[in-house]
């Protein structure tokens, strides 16, 4: 318990040193950007947009920089993400509500896929050693060495272009569909998701394949797995014995890969026009809509944040020796 | 040392890593077209390869392979800088947090904790969003840049090597006599953490390799500065994967050369992974030689082997 | 002597490290015998082989371990060396068990006690219900003097003392005939040693297992065995009664350990010990693997393959070493009887 209140505060301390660093950067360029936005903006947006952007980034403001700090934080703890410059007058927060849901389902879904079958490859391949398993490696290793979104452009060409088995970009096929919770709707997003979940994985998979791999190999060298054996345990048994004890560092190295997994399926979501959050980043970065660029940044954080508590628990559930601090 | 060059993995690792510092160095100077040259202004579609264009044009009539020539250069060293950059920095930190412990160590662990977790593409991209992109750093510079990001994770590795050193007789006994603590550091303790070091620097490549060509793709740096990443961003934006006669041209050497030039440091680095852990390399009973003992093609567990000939006579 | 005693029966088991040219001979040529009831102690310095014999004879030996050559038996029917995965694992813990060295990395660390007694109930006695399960691991929890209730403890809870009571314990979970120990009380205090050693003799009065004591320290083994086998560089050197081996000695080796430990009572003396160092199994000298360091070999010891345990007294004990095989002078310190050793008991030498 005490390990997990621990990490809760860490996550608090990092949650704010993100948080400071996402007001300092405009403040810290060279040549104001925002200013230059401004100027571009002055003709088209309202007097209240100006003044509210002005507020954000400390434009011609009488308030120190304390002041504007303050406010910054209160803005937040009100939910209030800012405008977007872009989509005006959307609000940023609103943009990356809509966008969300795609992208936590994409990247919780194939993450959990690519996981449990790494997982899974790599004890196998631990413990037949000398199999057809041990030849995927190098394979592997270059898909993992492929940035994401290489392995995503493959896929289309591959899959969509070539082989027209799947649908090359969007979430649902926006002239036919409306949203909604029938199966026409549901199957067709199901039907768009494939291709990016395939890329997430692939990408993804080596890593948990051959990190569990090495982990196994080492564990089956512990005395408690020669005593499992000693005992006449059933195979599944032994096996299941070291995989268990071998699955700790691979859950603690969860924590590491969410990271880059989520900054993966941001590249996948962008090369595939797929409507979640990453798509929407792209957009901000060719729009210069630092509002939204600056919200999205900030959200992401708190949702890798959040993953790396959720696996911490379930690292203190499968160890019970983090239970206890001396 | 030649024991190291036994490993196929190893092997296969330089000569990969070796291809791509020599595309590094002389690259541009082969490259046959200024990548920026478009060849024709009356052609419109990307021209698949011919004998004019090795690896054929984009959309622009700009020639690919110059491209990717010019480009690697720019890759491989915003890369190795990163590396460098991000890799010195464990040290100084990972060491100096894991050799004198106390509050330094706690509020170092802390930096490092945090920048491991927050999200680094993200956050480059809010950086270097920021920057404009009129502004046209240089090769080196992003590479800092990158590196501010990627240099937690070799210095909690080091960190805990140093740890588990500092109490070790030859530490004690080099304190005893007297010796300056950056000495001991620098001349006892940093050569044992060679392959730590090593592993960490081969890392932290791939890593800015990745994050530098994600980062061209995504626009945020000047895209008028050739690297790899660069043309994936030119490929995307024709959709150059969408169409109907694939450009495959366009897109796949780019995609492949950052492909293998991360492979090849990664087999650099399971070598050395397996030269530090012999667990790891083949248990020494596989082969034809075991196999023509009668000893079973896969060991297993529990069930120590006998030779063909013993169990006949016994 | 009723052949039906003899639980396992090895006969010139040769195990190897690695194949071919490279492989390191851990094991020479090595004749054992454990009757039911007896215990057998295994001596010898670290790399002697005594623990890759035991872990062989039960092919538990890891990777890279090989068994070259020689046959090993439990009881009279099941060969051992050709036996497959069902029928070891039939016979692994009904039968046969091991204690472990070091019980810390010895015990699963995310599992608590409790589930590492049941583990082995609910593969051997599929009949047994959990409640029925949950009582005879109480039972033997007991009957090393731990509470019932330690049973939801995990292994790093648990004092290093508790941990190794805990690991004989789980040996005894299914009344086998053979407990083999591997340095069980190394890894522990002076104190604590003493108290597992006696708990375990009560033990084994009660119950009536054979066990095979694998130890460096041949003090202990002449206290705690019924006979005594000496390896040395992989092979045998000396196969006695323990009494015999820790009075009269055979074999210089065997001398030369005995003179290397101080005696509680009587005059005091100049410790010797043996100079040099064990030999490395790559590099073995030629001859007798012993003679370099040894203070008695003469040439036949350097020029003739090395020599066999040869059967001394009628057959009740054996030695391998050229002077005992009839032929040649035999220094009188290797010569004693049990009369003399009366007034020599802390090693025999003037």
């Amino acid at each position: 318990m005490r390990m997990i209140t621990r990490r809760i505060g860490f996550y608090i301390v990092t949650a704010v040193v993100a948080i400071t660093v996402n007001f300092f950067i405009p403040r810290l360029m060279p040549g104001n950007p925002v200013l230059a936005v401004l100027g571009r903006v002055q003709a088209q947006e309202s007097k209240q947009a100006i003044a509210a952007l002005e507020v954000q980034y400390g434009v011609a403001t009488k308030t120190g920089l304390w002041g504007q700090y303050v406010q910054y934080w209160s803005r937040l703890l009100h939910g209030n993400l800012g405008t977007s410059l872009n989509f005006y007058p959307a609000s940023v927060g609103g943009l990356i509500r809509a966008a969300l849901p795609w992208t936590v389902a994409l990247v919780g879904v194939a993450t959990v896929i690519s996981f449990v079958l790494g997982t899974l490859l790599g004890v196998a391949a631990a413990w037949r050693r000398g199999s057809w398993l041990d030849g995927l490696l190098p394979s592997m290793t270059f898909f993992q060495a492929a940035p994401y979104f290489f392995v995503a452009i493959l896929a289309v060409a591959l899959f969509a272009t070539k082989l027209g088995w799947f649908p090359p970009n969007s979430g649902y096929d926006t002239t036919t569909l409306n949203p909604g919770l029938d199966w026409p709707f549901l199957s067709n997003v199901l039907d768009h998701a494939v291709l990016p979940a395939l890329t997430i994985v692939l990408a993804s998979i080596a890593g948990w394949i051959i990190g569990m791999r090495n982990m196994m190999i080492t564990t089956m060298d512990e005395d408690y797995v020669l005593l499992a054996q000693a005992k006449g345990l059933p195979a599944r048994r032994v096996v299941g014995y070291a995989a268990r004890n071998a699955l700790l560092p691979s859950v603690a190295g969860f924590s590491l890969a969410i990271g880059f997994i989520v900054s993966g399926a941001l590249l996948t979501e962008i090369v595939f026009s797929y409507p979640g959050v990453g798509y929407l980043l792209f957009t901000a970065i060719g729009s210069d809509d630092y509002p939204l660029l600056q919200g999205i940044f900030l959200i992401i954080t708190l949702a890798v944040l959040l993953a790396n508590l959720a696996a911490d628990f379930v690292y203190a559930f499968l160890d019970p020796r983090t239970r206890q601090e001396a | 040392m030649t024991r190291l060059l036994r490993s196929p993995k190893i092997v296969i690792g330089l000569c990969l890593s070796a291809v791509f510092a020599i595309v590094a160095i002389i690259g541009p100077l082969i490259a046959p077209y200024n990548p920026n040259a478009s060849a024709s202004t009356t052609i419109s579609t990307p021209q698949p390869p011919s004998a004019a264009h090795w690896l054929g044009t984009t959309q622009v009539q700009q020639d690919v392979l110059s491209q990717l020539l010019v480009g690697g250069r720019s890759t491989i060293l915003v890369s190795l800088v990163a590396g460098l950059a991000a890799t010195v920095l464990a040290v100084l930190f990972g060491v100096t947090a894991g050799y004198f412990g106390g509050w330094g160590d706690d509020l170092l662990s802390m930096l490092a904790n945090i920048f491991l977790v927050l999200p680094a593409l993200p956050l480059l991209i809010v950086i270097f969003g920021f920057l404009g992109k009129g502004a046209n750093p240089n090769d080196a510079v992003i590479g800092v840049i990158i590196a501010i990001t990627g240099w937690a994770f070799g210095a909690r590795q080091l960190r805990a090597q140093t740890l588990s050193m500092r109490n070790r007789d030859f530490v004690d006994s080099a304190r005893i006599i007297g010796e300056k603590s950056w000495r001991i550091m620098s001349f006892e303790i940093l050569p044992n953490l060679i392959p730590v070091v090593a592993t960490s620097f081969l890392f932290t490549v791939i890593y800015g390799v990745g994050t530098y060509t994600a980062l061209s793709f995504l626009g945020v740096i000047n895209t008028s500065h050739w690297s790899w990443g660069t043309m994936l961003y030119w490929a995307q934006s024709a959709q150059a994967a969408q169409q109907v006669h694939l450009e495959w041209w366009w897109f796949v050497p780019p995609g492949v050369a950052v492909g293998l030039f991360g492979t090849g440091l990664a087999l650099l680095n399971f070598g050395i992974d397996e030269f530090v852990n012999p667990r790891l390399r083949g248990a020494g009973l596989t082969g034809r030689a075991a196999r023509r003992a009668g000893l079973p093609r896969r060991p297993q567990l529990g069930l120590t082997p006998v030779l063909r000939s013993a169990r006949r006579a016994s | 002597m009723n052949s039906s005693d003899i639980l396992i029966s090895v006969r010139g088991l040769c195990v190897d490290y690695g194949l071919g040219d490279e492989a390191v001979h851990a094991v020479v040529d090595a004749d054992l015998e454990l009757r039911r009831g007896e215990t057998l102690g295994l001596a010898g310095e670290s790399g002697s082989g005594k623990s890759t014999l035991a872990y062989a004879i039960t092919r538990l030996l890891r990777p890279p371990g090989v068994i070259t050559a020689g046959s090993a038996y439990f009881g009279s029917s099941v060969n051992l060396l050709t036996a497959g995965q069902r029928e070891l694992r039939g016979l692994r813990w009904n039968e046969i068990a091991v204690v472990l060295q070091s019980s810390m990395n010895a015990l699963n660390p995310v599992l608590s006690i409790g589930t590492q007694f049941s583990d082995v109930l609910r593969a051997h006695r599929p009949d047994m219900s959990r409640a029925d399960r949950r009582a005879r691991s109480g039972q033997l929890l007991e009957m090393v003097g731990i509470p019932a209730d330690r049973l939801s403890s995990y292994p790093h809870e648990l004092s290093g003392g508790m941990r190794q009571r805990v690991m004989i314990a789980t040996a005894l979970a299914l009344d086998p005939s053979v407990v083999i120990m591997d340095e069980p009380t190394t890894a522990l205090d002076v104190v604590t040693q003493r108290e597992i050693l006696e708990e375990l003799m009560t033990l084994r009065d009660r119950l009536g297992f054979a066990v095979l004591f694998i130890s460096h320290d041949l003090s202990l083994l002449v206290e705690i065995a019924d006979s005594i086998a000496v390896m040395y560089a992989g092979r045998l050197v000396e196969r006695a009664g323990a009494s015999a081996v820790f009075r009269a000695p055979r074999h210089p080796y065997s001398l030369g350990l005995l003179s290397s430990f101080p005696a509680l009572h009587g005059p005091r003396q100049a410790m010797e010990g043996i100079p040099g160092s064990p030999p490395d199994l790559r590099d073995m000298p030629s001859g007798c693997p012993f003679h370099p360091r040894c203070g008695y070999a003469f040439d036949r010891c350097r020029s003739d393959p090395p020599p066999p345990l040869l059967e001394l007294d009628a057959g009740t004990r054996a030695a391998a070493c050229w002077l005992q095989d009839g032929r040649e002078a035999v220094p009188a310190e290797l010569a004693l009887t049990a009369v003399d050793a009366v007034s020599a008991n802390s090693g025999g030498r003037a």
